[in-house]
């Protein structure tokens, strides 16, 4: 199962490599996003106090839910979602290849939404580049684990595009809140480890419930 | 029917019953909204509960019924939840001196209805097969909620603790179970009637099917 779900993601990351369609309008639009938070939030050459916390999720967020449409979407134009699906795999594997290309994805955006939002709102990001990775990490995971349920889900239904937002973020509000409060205890000038614990915590446990949630619904749902 | 009537007699009664419980002592007057806040709430709860709990069965069994009634379910969570969600700001205004405060159970309640509107316009946009896309997200639902409690919960609570209930003078603990009792009442009559509604429209829809394979 996992060299099955290994093949998957090889595929997707070989499509996207050649191609970059993901990856890059993930990422500019992401960028854009920060850059109208800029734009709003910025007085004066002042940020606002524990903006940054709040405007790395919300890009994150965003950036996210536009990978997750397109991603679904590329299977289903050559409809081979359904070829993946008819493949003697089990269907766990398959939505594990799939949630690790989006992890991927979102972890490269991340990796220039970091050092972006650091440099604009003079945030002390990476002073504690471990626990900033940690939460990003299992963060993303939580996030992605939802979003790939519901985006495989959705490839049939009508008007999936607006239907994957109003879905996905009721779901991760608990994702949004720990990652971003988790997120401004590592900005504090002294560092509140019990604080970013907890948060962590929460967001591990968060990531073991969906995943197993979402392997299970997973079969079920995705039947016909 | 007969259910029915009871229920608007009960509703109709509530308020001399609300009238007849005793001032609370700081809050005076406004507090009294709390005998229909609180039972809604409850309702709401409960609705939630009944979706998520139909919609794993729909999803473990592939029956039709289970599916029925967790649609009936989210509908049911959506009205009471507006009853709650209009009814706790004109107490909170009053009692906590602001209409919205980000409390733990202020945020679960608001993102719990958000997921019943979600599920609701799912049924109604996603077209063939959303019933099980829809009990799917019900289950997300239903798991999600412990998760939104605790992240809430750790900033600060400032709805009482449910501990209170109990201890209440019967002045006031009496209208607070009469109304639970009508409410209770109002979200098993609206259930059902919706539940047959939907029944009465599956038997339509393979009366026309079987009357077109006649030709």
């Amino acid at each position: 199962m996992i060299r099955l779900a290994w093949l998957i993601l090889r595929k997707d990351l070989t499509v996207e490599v050649r191609s970059g369609e993901i990856a890059y309008t993930t990422l500019f639009f992401a960028v854009t996003c920060v850059l109208v938070f800029a734009f709003a939030l910025v007085r004066e050459g002042k940020p606002p106090d524990d903006g940054a916390a709040g405007i790395l999720w919300i890009a994150i967020a965003f950036a996210g839910n536009l990978a997750l449409g397109r991603a679904f979407e590329r299977e289903r134009q050559a409809e081979t979602l359904r070829a993946l699906l008819l493949a003697p795999a089990p269907r766990p594997a398959v939505y594990l290849g799939k949630l690790l290309g989006i992890v991927v994805l979102l972890a490269a955006t991340e990796a220039v939404l970091v050092p972006l939002i650091a440099l604009l709102f003079q945030a002390r990001l990476l002073a504690h580049p471990f626990w900033m990775a940690a939460i990003l990490a299992s963060g993303t995971l939580g996030f992605a684990a939802v979003g790939t349920l519901f985006a495989a889900m959705l490839v049939r239904a009508r008007s999936r595009d607006v239907l994957l937002p109003v879905l996905l973020y009721p779901i991760t509000v608990p994702v949004i809140i720990a990652g971003v409060r988790g997120t401004a205890a590592l900005l504090q000038p002294e560092f509140e480890g019990d604080i970013v614990r907890f948060w962590f915590a929460l967001l591990i446990a968060f990531d073991a419930v969906f995943v197993t949630l979402s392997l299970w619904t997973f079969e079920s749902v995705m039947t016909d | 029917m007969r259910a029915a009537t009871v229920c608007a007699l009960m509703f109709a009664l509530s308020p001399l019953v609300i009238a007849s419980a005793d001032y609370e002592s700081t809050m005076g007057l406004v507090q009294k909204i709390f005998y229909y806040h609180m039972p809604s709430a409850w309702m709401f709860l409960v609705s939630g509960l009944v979706c998520g709990v139909a919609s794993v069965r729909f999803l473990i069994t592939g029956d039709a019924r289970h599916d029925r009634t967790a649609w009936a379910a989210a509908e049911m969570a959506v009205i009471f939840g507006l009853v709650t969600i209009v009814t706790g700001p004109l107490w909170a205004r009053k009692a906590w001196g602001t209409f919205w405060i980000w409390d733990a159970r202020t945020t679960s309640s608001l993102v719990q209805w958000m997921v019943a509107w979600a599920y609701l316009i799912l049924r109604k946009y996603g077209g063939p097969g959303s019933e099980k896309l829809a009990a799917g997200l019900a289950l997300f639902g239903t798991a999600n909620v412990a998760f939104i409690y605790v992240s809430v919960n750790y900033w600060r609570t400032i709805h009482p603790p449910t501990s209170v209930v109990p201890k209440l003078p019967f002045t006031m603990g009496f209208p607070l179970w009469y109304c639970v009792a009508a409410f209770t009442l109002l979200f098993i009559v609206l259930l059902k009637l919706r539940v047959r509604l939907e029944e009465q429209r599956a038997t339509l829809d393979s009366l026309y099917l079987s009357m077109d394979e006649q030709g």
